[in-house]
This record gives structure tokens, C-alpha cells and sequence, in this order.
């Protein structure tokens, strides 16, 4: 049901985004999606990637702190109010969204977003409670090549 | 005028008096001063007394002045070990002042004083001035920092002592400090010379023209500079800057004190004796050969300090000075024996930085203390690479981590400093061991 997220923590510094990808690109990795977070100081580069176990190997021998993370991903219906929804599923159970962002596939007619909650097993829950179809990783990587 | 000024400058105050003893009589002073001290810090101090013992030796023991070497050392730890009043030779109702500065790991130093002890830095702040040319009708901008620190008030009652009139301004508020100068009619300054830097930058910036203020004299320490550093001073602003020395564990400033030539630093040796020993195998050197400084106060009563040992390099100048004073001189500090630094005028040395970081995180984290100056002031930052155990992978999360090292640092040192999460490997490693403090200081 959760998929796994894999995190790299980024100085603000030139060319570091690049050489993170250029790790992957070499090893044949493909990004499904991912979302950049940035400060002042630093950045969390948060990426979607089929062979999440052997990308932060990589990394890590090229000196990246990497970190693998559980979210959700969840089909909305691609029309004004779908997000609205799953966010007050969420709310009225309580649960805090800590981040999220979209994928670049489309399902049908739907979108697919991404979320980390401060409660994933609630969020799950909830969602699930609500009818809301959760993607699973088997599903999303075959849409994700198809 | 003119004449009238070249006569106040040549009336020696009466206090500066020792600085021009004849040799004998000095080593004489000291002898007589040596003995007393040794006696009573023997009578008075645990901590001396079982080292004595433990050595074998007795106060009678020291007959000549080369006896002192008989003596054990005091190491900065034994201040802190002996926190707060463990070195203290007298009972409480006789010390009327503390004071503190910065120890190795957040604990700081305590420093007393009895009303003689106060009289006598007072007495050597006035001879401190005088070598600086200063007499009563200067107008003396104190831009120390007041408080726990010894330079504020040391400069400060030393300047009342010696007749001056004094503006206890303290340090900050550079737009102010201008005015004052400018408007109060400051003939000298107490300052660090990264402040004073500061200031040149900040007067330019303002569009103040020196020659609009009376300023002749900068008494500059609290921290290492250059020969350089000061002739950049006064090429810049046209007055004469003097390098002063002194520390919280003796006195505060007025334990030694460079004169209008500008070669090396007088010490009041009749208060202080100063040894030069190898720093690593704690012989003693011949005049004129670079190691540590030692110091032992000859007339302190609250805290003596035997053999302190400075971890500052320099050589003692034994030289008559063309000043006439007949103390002797050091150099210029230059360097330390040990890794401790000197930021804004706060001691910092790299285990505190160690000490703090481990407060947050397990096992200790490649660190590296980066020393920079910008706008002629003295900028540290401490960088610590991200670990798998502190990495996040919410902004929050990090910006916690960050606040939480960036505030144990603060909390052991007492001034903020600028503080950056970096990528693992990327802080240089040499020999398998990262450099500590990366200082680029001169370089600017």
C-alpha cells in the first residue's frame, strides 16, 4: 500500500543536483517523479525510483546522505475539488499532511498524488474508509513504464 | 598650546614609577614578592600546597628569583576544575570583585579580587595608559564590553585612576560609538582591533572624515593582531595604535603594554614575572628565544597564579627599550601553543565546539570551524556534515537539527555563531583526521 520515497539531503552548492542525477542516469535508474524542497541552506531532493534499494546504495558510496521514506500515493479524480477531498478525509481524522506533490502520470482520467502524513497507518485508514483508491508501488511502476 | 602639550606629555605620572626601576632594585622587588606569594598561596590553596608536596618542596625553598622553576604549573584546567572559589586565598569578606571568562567546556573561569588586588590593577591600568602617552584631560571612549569580562571595568577604573575622563560606552552600536567620538571629543579608545576595523569600515560608510575627530590614541587587545593590522589602523585614521596584554586568570589587561616605540610589549614586572619555557618539554629558555609565556602573580592575594601557563608564543626582549622604562618586553604575540582561538574577544577552543555538538547528536559528527573577517569583523562558522541519524527528510526536521546545534553552541560560548549543515565527505580529510579550524583571517 505505501510506497517507498527515497530522500537525498542537497547543499545548496552548483552542479550538486546534477551530479545526483548523473549517479542514477549511469545506472539506468529512471525518476518517476520527484519534488525539490529548498531553503536558504540546503535542499531534500525526494524522488520516486523503481530500484529505490540500489539508488541509495549508489548515493551513499558517492557520499549522499539518503533515506528511505513511506507515502502514499492516491488516485483523485483530475477536477477542481479532488485534492480539497482527500484533504479533508484527512482532517477530520486528525492527521497532518507533512508534505506532498504530484506525479507526472496520469490515471485515466485521474490524477495521482503523493503524500507523507504524520500518520500513515491512520491516513491509510481513513483514505481507505473514504473509498479512495490507493496506488500500490507494482501498479504505479507498470503505469509509470506503460 | 603646543608647548603646553609637549610639557603634560613629558610628566611621567607618579604611578609609572616601577616601569623605570634600576635592574637590581627591581629583581630585588621581585625576590621579596616571589617569596610572599609562594608563601601565602602554599598557606592558602589546597590545590598548591598537595603539588608542592607532592614535589617536595617548601616555600623556603625559593632563594633566588631561578628558584621559581621549583614551582609547579597552573594549567587553565585547574581554574575550571577548581570551579567556582576553589582557588580562592582568601576568606569571602575580603574579595569585593569577580569576575569570569570563558572556560573549556562551557563552565567558565572565576576570578577574584581583594580591595589591594583592585588597587593594583588599577595601578598597572594607569601605567598601561601612560605608556600610551595618556594623562589626565584625555577623554577615553571605553568600547570593552561591561560585565563578567575583565576588560570593560579593568579599563575603565584604570582610567579614572590615572585622572582621564572616561565614557563607559561599552561595546556595539557602531553609529553611536562614532557620535560619541565625534561629538564627546574622544581622544583615545579601548577597543579589540577587530572592532576598531569595524569601525574605520563604518565611519567610511557614514561619511566621516577622521580628521573631524580628536582621536589620537587606540589601546587595542582581548585578541592576537598584527604588526600589520596596526599600521593599517593608523595609516587609515592617523593615530597611534597600542597593542595591550593581558588575561582574565592574572588580572585582566594591564599585565604588559607596548610604549611609543612600538617595539614589543613592557610587562609590570614587579606584579608579574614572566618565564619563556618550551612548551613542549617545559625548559626553560634563554632571553630572546620563542616558547610559551609563564606567568606568576607576585602580588595577588585573592587568587595567586603560579606559573600560569599562557599557551601564548612569544620571546621575552631583554634589551634596555628606548623609552626608557627599564621592564622588560616581550613580542607581539603571534601564535598559541594549543588549538584555542579568539572570537569577538571570546576564548573558543575546539572541544567546547565537540562539547556542544555532542549534547545533540550520539556519536560525533565531522565538524570544521571556518574563521573569516568581513567588514573588519572576526566571523566564525561551523560547519557539520549531515548524518544518516540526523538527516531528515522534512525541511522541519533539519531546520530542528540545525537549531539544536546552532543553540549548544551558544549556550557553551556565549556568542552565536554562524552554523551550516553540510553533505558527508565533503569537510577535507588529511591523514585520516579533519582539520579543526580553518583560519583565513589574514588572508582577507
Amino acid at each position: 500500500m505505501k510506497l517507498k520515497q527515497l530522500s537525498v539531503f542537497l547543499e545548496n552548492k552548483h552542479g550538486r543536483l546534477r551530479e545526483l542525477c548523473a549517479v542514477l542516469a549511469e545506472n539506468g535508474i529512471n525518476i518517476i517523479t520527484l519534488s525539490l524542497a529548498d531553503t536558504e541552506q540546503f535542499g531534500i531532493l525526494r524522488l520516486i525510483v523503481k530500484e529505490h534499494n540500489h539508488a541509495k546504495t549508489l548515493l551513499e558510496e558517492k557520499g549522499f546522505v539518503a533515506k528511505l521514506t513511506d507515502v502514499i500515493a492516491i488516485e483523485v479524480s483530475d477536477q477542481p475539488g479532488g485534492l480539497s477531498e482527500i484533504l479533508r478525509i484527512e482532517e477530520n481524522s486528525g492527521i497532518g499532511v507533512e508534505y506532498m506533490y504530484a506525479f507526472t502520470i496520469k490515471s485515466g482520467e485521474n490524477a495521482v498524488l503523493l503524500f507523507r502524513f504524520d500518520d500513515m497507518d491512520k491516513a491509510v485508514a481513513a483514505l481507505q474508509n473514504a473509498h479512495l483508491n490507493i496506488l500500490g508501488s507494482v501498479e504505479l511502476y507498470q503505469r509509470a513504464e506503460g | 598650546m603646543h608647548a603646553q602639550w609637549n610639557d603634560r606629555e613629558s610628566l611621567m605620572h607618579p604611578a609609572s614609577a616601577p616601569d623605570y626601576m634600576r635592574e637590581e632594585q627591581l629583581r630585588t622587588l621581585q625576590l621579596q614578592r616571589l617569596r610572599a606569594i609562594t608563601k601565602h598561596a602554599y598557606e592558602n590553596q589546597t590545590l598548591f600546597q598537595e603539588r608542592m608536596d607532592a614535589s617536595g618542596v617548601k616555600p623556603e625553598d625559593i632563594q633566588t628569583l631561578e628558584d621559581i622553576r621549583k614551582l609547579p604549573f597552573t594549567q587553565k584546567t585547574d581554574l575550571r576544575d577548581t570551579y567556582p572559589y576553589g582557588l580562592f586565598a582568601v576568606p569571602m569578606n575580603e574579595v569585593v570583585r569577580l569576575h569570569a571568562s570563558s572556560g573549556t567546556t562551557g563552565k567558565p573561569i572565576v576570578v577574584a579580587y581583594t580591595k589591594e588586588d583592585i588597587e593594583v590593577w588599577n595601578e598597572v591600568m594607569v601605567r598601561t595608559f601612560a605608556c600610551a602617552g595618556l594623562h589626565s584631560g584625555d577623554i577615553i571612549q571605553n568600547a570593552y564590553g561591561y560585565g563578567l569580562f575583565t576588560g570593560g571595568l579593568g579599563a575603565h577604573y584604570g582610567a579614572e585612576a590615572l585622572g582621564a575622563t572616561v565614557i563607559p560606552i561599552s561595546g556595539g552600536n557602531s553609529e553611536r560609538q562614532i557620535m560619541v567620538m565625534r561629538d564627546f571629543g574622544t581622544t583615545a579608545i579601548c577597543a579589540t582591533p577587530s572592532y576598531f576595523l569595524h569601525l574605520i569600515e563604518y565611519a567610511e560608510e557614514m561619511g566621516i572624515d577622521w580628521d573631524e575627530i580628536p582621536l589620537r590614541v587606540g589601546v587595542f587587545g582581548a585578541e592576537p593582531w598584527t604588526d600589520e593590522m596596526r599600521k593599517y589602523i593608523e595609516g587609515k585614521t592617523g593615530i597611534k595604535a597600542f597593542d595591550i596584554y593581558g588575561l582574565s586568570e592574572i588580572i585582566g589587561p594591564g599585565v604588559g603594554m607596548a610604549c611609543e616605540k612600538q617595539q614589543g610589549l613592557h610587562i609590570f614586572e614587579d606584579h608579574f614575572m614572566i618565564e619563556i619555557v618550551d612548551p613542549v618539554t617545559d625548559e626553560t629558555m634563554p632571553d630572546g628565544e620563542e616558547g610559551e609565556l609563564i606567568i606568576t602573580t607576585l602580588s595577588k592575594k585573592a587568587m595567586p597564579v603560579m606559573r600560569y601557563r599562557t599557551h601564548d608564543i612569544t620571546s621575552i626582549i631583554a634589551e634596555k627599550c628606548e623609552c626608557g622604562r627599564t621592564i622588560r618586553r616581550i613580542n607581539r604575540i603571534a601564535r598559541r601553543s594549543d588549538d584555542m582561538f579568539i572570537i569577538r574577544g571570546v576564548n573558543v577552543f575546539p572541544s567546547q565546539i565537540e562539547a556542544a555538538l555532542l549534547r545533540v547528536e550520539e556519536t560525533l559528527p565531522h565538524y570544521q570551524i571556518l574563521l573569516s573577517r568581513s567588514g573588519g569583523m572576526d566571523q566564525m562558522e561551523v560547519q557539520v556534515e549531515v548524518t544518516a541519524a540526523t538527516f531528515s527528510d522534512t525541511v522541519r526536521g533539519i531546520e530542528a537539527v540545525h537549531k539544536q546545534l546552532s543553540d549548544a553552541i551558544a549556550h557553551i560560548l556565549g556568542i552565536r555563531v554562524k552554523l551550516t549543515l553540510v553533505e558527508p565527505n565533503t569537510i577535507e580529510r588529511s591523514m585520516g583526521k579533519a582539520k579543526r579550524v580553518i583560519d583565513n583571517r589574514q588572508n582577507d
